[in-house]
């Protein structure tokens, strides 16, 4: 190999070394610095400015304002009970229906499923994921409202009347409806983080347990789903934040009746859904301050289901972003 | 030619409050091959790492002693400008994976400061000739450094630190990672790349820094127990702590 | 009696894997639901001559209408997409950047828990949050494209800077140690390595809080406002796909209606094509990495 001889690394032909300045380094680190509080800044802003607009409404109602159940703009009379009620009684429902269906849907695919059919499916769950919510509530309009007035709820009323969950007129948009858009909207999330988490569990666990005879599901009851339990846990918290502060697709289907719903066919109100409708419609600045106030309430409740969310998800993962397409 | 090149003057490095290396003082000769041998978890790592302040990028690290490069504390200056003085190849090739062959060697040159084409051209391929890698990729330059095999990327990874020009080449345990015919090529190439550099390498096998270094250090539990030419270490250790080592008394 | 035990536990199991199979089924049909009512209700509005251009109806039912378009929508949400996107792709870049490379400091970790916790923060929050805030500070701008853009950005900036920081921690240490050893300066070291060797899952990040910005349509109720005119200027109401779709569903008038439908699958489409472009995208770049 005929090598020409390396000249050394001082030889005259490299140009002079150009001198070399801290003072890029400082600007950036600051700079990035300062974008970086920019994100604090921004959710300390948010909680400032919604508890400033809404002072008028802290200063007249105090703390009876969470447990108000009157909201009447004409009398100025508000309290946020009726939508935390219907926030809660939607999400509930909106649980119920979602967990077992989002968990089944991912036990199959994880345990089930051919593999070939894992990736279909789960961007299948990714597209559903994605649909915007108005859509969801058009869809609800057009094609579920119309089942439950004339199908669902009816048939509600004739057998499970009984309860006394399903009194009232059966018009289709009430807090049912509106729960069972919910519920479509929350799998997605709850199952893709379920399907992570039980992917996540080691091989060797599910081999240990069919080794020893166990049949498919006796196999995923044991050795899976309590390896899986606080991330699909966290994943059903997770579907409960966003639940709560879906405002779109609730606010199509739900009735916009400011009262506390006394029956699961009553229209009712979320505060998400109160907030879109009547904050450009109000009649008076109390109003206005009274409709910011339950906002805070929202945000502080979506915050708290959040992290607490957050924190089993991670714990779980490793740190890992789990689920992040369904964001 | 002996002038001493590099010289460690009492050095300490802490992580948190603990001392992984206590009081070391060494003269590395210019333009001589310096092997550093030590059981694991001796300090070699962390030791060279403060010879070209990359000790100090951890988090709670500290650094007390001096090191002179031709006679002034690197400590005192830029640690920027001190690592392009002394250049380094780490135990896991390390090429970046979002550029080309030519990319990663050029690397340096193109973001310290700015040159001509033909000049960049012709610092790679005399860098990957040093690095005994040019024969092999020259008409490759453009493929994607992850395309070479575990030891190729290391010689890959010998040429981006040299065309960066440093005096001084650091090289801890760069063969561990290798297959044997990996390792006797660049074993090889070290011996070529004497005569223009001063090289310092960390190794746990005392093979290697018997067959390549001209002179040996041996460091263990933090502290310097002997430092010689390389054939007086392993042949007529001063130290008993030196021959049990080197009879495999421990290790 | 063993024989029996052990075929009833085999009869559960597949019992099991038929119920969480129908599962499955429930929970894909609403996506083949809504694609089907969208293409039977909305597909021979979409490819009428100029519905892509032309400006939406007024309610009109017996009367035929002069136009039927959503142009001015499909503007609007690009202008208000694209602006917040000029905002929130920098910003959440740059936070992810300084709470992954200068992490020591508390406030690092202090940046992180906050964007992860914002994820979470109701989309209608933050336009009721730019809404109060210029309605304090300057109402004459209140219903504008920038306030919409505004709040946008304030749902897209968390989500960045969460997926960008997880896509950072990818990039293995030996690579920064790497740069750094070849005596390039950290804030180059970082802007042109690190970064760009993150930048699939970046880009994935970003693209993501695009579409999801895209299909918003609460934030930019007291924002944005809608509007049924082309594009007036930055301080003016502007027009959005999803605001349409909300006006026009609660709509008595079925040409409004059929339009909302031809919108639906428009943005479905867009979603759609953009969602498998992505991926496609994020692909190859991340095959080039790795060599192949």
């Amino acid at each position: 190999m005929e090598s020409t001889t390396p000249s050394p690394p001082s030889s005259p032909e490299a140009p002079k070394p150009r001198p070399v300045s801290r003072w890029p380094d400082r600007i950036f680190v600051g700079f990035v610095g300062i974008v970086g509080a920019g994100v604090l800044a921004l959710a300390l802003a948010i909680v400032a400015i919604l508890v400033y607009s809404a002072r008028s409404s802290f200063n007249r109602f105090g703390l009876a304002f969470l447990w108000g159940s009157t909201w009447n703009p004409q009398t100025e009379v508000f309290g946020v009970l009726p939508f935390v009620a219907g926030t809660l009684i939607t999400s509930a429902i909106a649980l119920l229906v979602a967990v077992p269906l989002a968990l089944g849907s991912a036990i199959f695919i994880t345990t089930q499923a051919p593999r070939f059919l894992r990736g279909p499916v789960g961007t299948a769950i990714e597209l559903l994921a994605a649909v915007p919510s108005v859509i969801y509530g058009l869809w609800g309009i057009y094609v579920i409202h119309p089942l439950m007035e004339s199908t669902v709820e009816p048939w509600l009323k004739q057998y499970l009347g009984w309860t006394g969950l399903f009194s009232g007129p059966a018009i289709g948009l009430d807090v049912l409806t509106a729960g069972l858009i919910l519920a479509v909207m929350i799998v997605p999330t709850i199952c893709a983080v379920s399907r992570d988490t039980l992917l996540a569990v080691p091989e060797s666990q599910r081999e240990a347990a069919l080794s020893l005879g166990a049949t498919s599901w006796e196999t995923t009851r044991v050795s899976m789903l309590p390896y899986a339990r606080s991330g699909i846990v966290g994943g059903v918290i997770l579907g409960l934040g966003r639940a709560l502060g879906e405002t779109m697709a609730v606010t199509m289907v739900i009735g916009n009746i400011d009262k506390v719903p006394t029956s699961l066919l009553s229209p009712g109100q979320t505060i998400a859904s109160l907030i879109a409708n009547e904050l450009l419609s109000s009649i008076s600045s109390l109003q206005v301050a009274a409709i910011l106030e339950c906002g805070l309430v929202l945000l502080a409740i979506s915050l708290l289901v959040n992290v607490a969310a957050r924190v089993l998800v991670w714990r779980v993962s490793g740190g890992r972003v789990v689920g992040v397409g369904v964001l | 030619m002996e002038g001493t090149k590099l010289k460690v003057d009492r050095l300490t490095a802490y992580y948190g409050d603990n001392p992984a290396i206590r009081e070391i003082s060494l003269d590395f000769p210019e333009r001589r091959v310096t092997a550093i041998i030590g059981p694991s978890g001796c300090g070699k790592s962390t030791f060279i790492r403060c010879l070209n302040r990359m000790h100090e990028t951890g988090a709670h690290t500290r650094v007390e002693g001096k090191v002179l490069l031709d006679g002034e504390d690197i400590y005192d200056d830029d640690p920027v400008r001190v690592r392009r003085r002394i250049g380094m190849v780490f135990q896991r090739p390390n090429p970046f994976v979002t550029m080309s062959i030519y990319d990663n060697v050029s690397v340096a040159l193109r973001f310290n400061g700015r040159h001509p084409r033909e000049y960049v051209d012709q610092v790679v391929i005399r860098s990957l000739q040093q690095a005994a890698l040019w024969d092999e990729v020259s008409d490759r330059v453009d493929a994607p450094a992850t395309s070479l095999s575990g030891g190729q990327q290391q010689r890959l990874c010998i040429a981006r630190a040299l065309a960066a020009g440093p005096e001084v080449l650091l090289m801890d345990e760069p063969c561990s990672a290798l297959d044997p015919l990996a390792t006797s090529k660049i074993e090889e190439l070290i011996g070529q790349l004497k005569q223009d550099y001063t090289v310092v390498i960390v190794t746990h096998n005392m093979q290697q820094a018997a067959r390549v270094a001209d002179f040996t250090a041996f460091i263990y539990l933090g502290g310097l127990v002997e430092f010689g030419p390389t054939e007086q270490l392993f042949e007529r250790p001063k130290e008993r702590l030196t021959e049990q080592y080197i009879t495999g008394r421990f290790g | 009696m063993k024989f029996d035990h052990h075929a009833r536990r085999k009869l559960f199991s597949h019992a099991i894997a038929v119920v969480t199979g129908l599962c499955v089924i429930a929970v894909l049909y609403p996506l083949f639901s809504i694609i089907y009512t969208a293409v039977i209700k909305g597909g021979a509005v979409l490819f009428q001559a100029g519905f892509l251009t032309d400006v939406p109806p007024n309610a009109c039912s017996i009367v035929a209408c002069k136009t039927v378009g959503i142009g001015p929508d499909i503007e609007g949400t690009f202008i208000l997409v694209g602006l917040a996107a000029c905002i929130a792709i920098p910003v959440g870049v740059l936070a992810a950047i300084f709470a992954t490379e200068y992490r020591t400091r508390g406030f690092g970790r202090a940046i992180s828990f906050t964007a992860d916790v914002l994820t979470g923060a109701p989309s209608i929050i933050m336009g009721a949050f730019i809404f109060g805030y210029f309605v304090l500070y300057d109402p004459t701008i209140v219903y504008s494209a920038i306030t919409g853009a505004l709040a946008l950005s304030a749902i897209m900036i968390p989500i960045i800077t969460r997926t960008a920081e997880e896509a950072l921690r990818t990039v293995p240490e030996a690579t920064r140690e790497a740069a750094l050893a070849l005596g390039i300066s950290k804030w180059k070291a970082t802007l042109r390595i690190t970064l760009i060797t993150a930048l699939p899952g970046v880009a994935t990040g970003a693209l993501l809080a695009v579409m999801r910005a895209a299909g918003e349509a609460a934030p930019l109720l007291f924002t944005a406002l809608g509007s049924n005119l082309p594009f007036q200027g930055f301080n003016q109401p502007t027009a959005a796909l999803p605001l349409l779709i909300y006006n026009f569903a609660l709509s008595p008038y079925s040409n409004q209606e059929k339009v909302a439908w031809g919108a639906t699958l428009f943005l479905l489409v867009a979603i759609l094509i953009a969602n498998v472009a992505t991926r496609y995208m994020i692909h190859r770049l991340s095959r080039r990495y790795a060599g192949m």
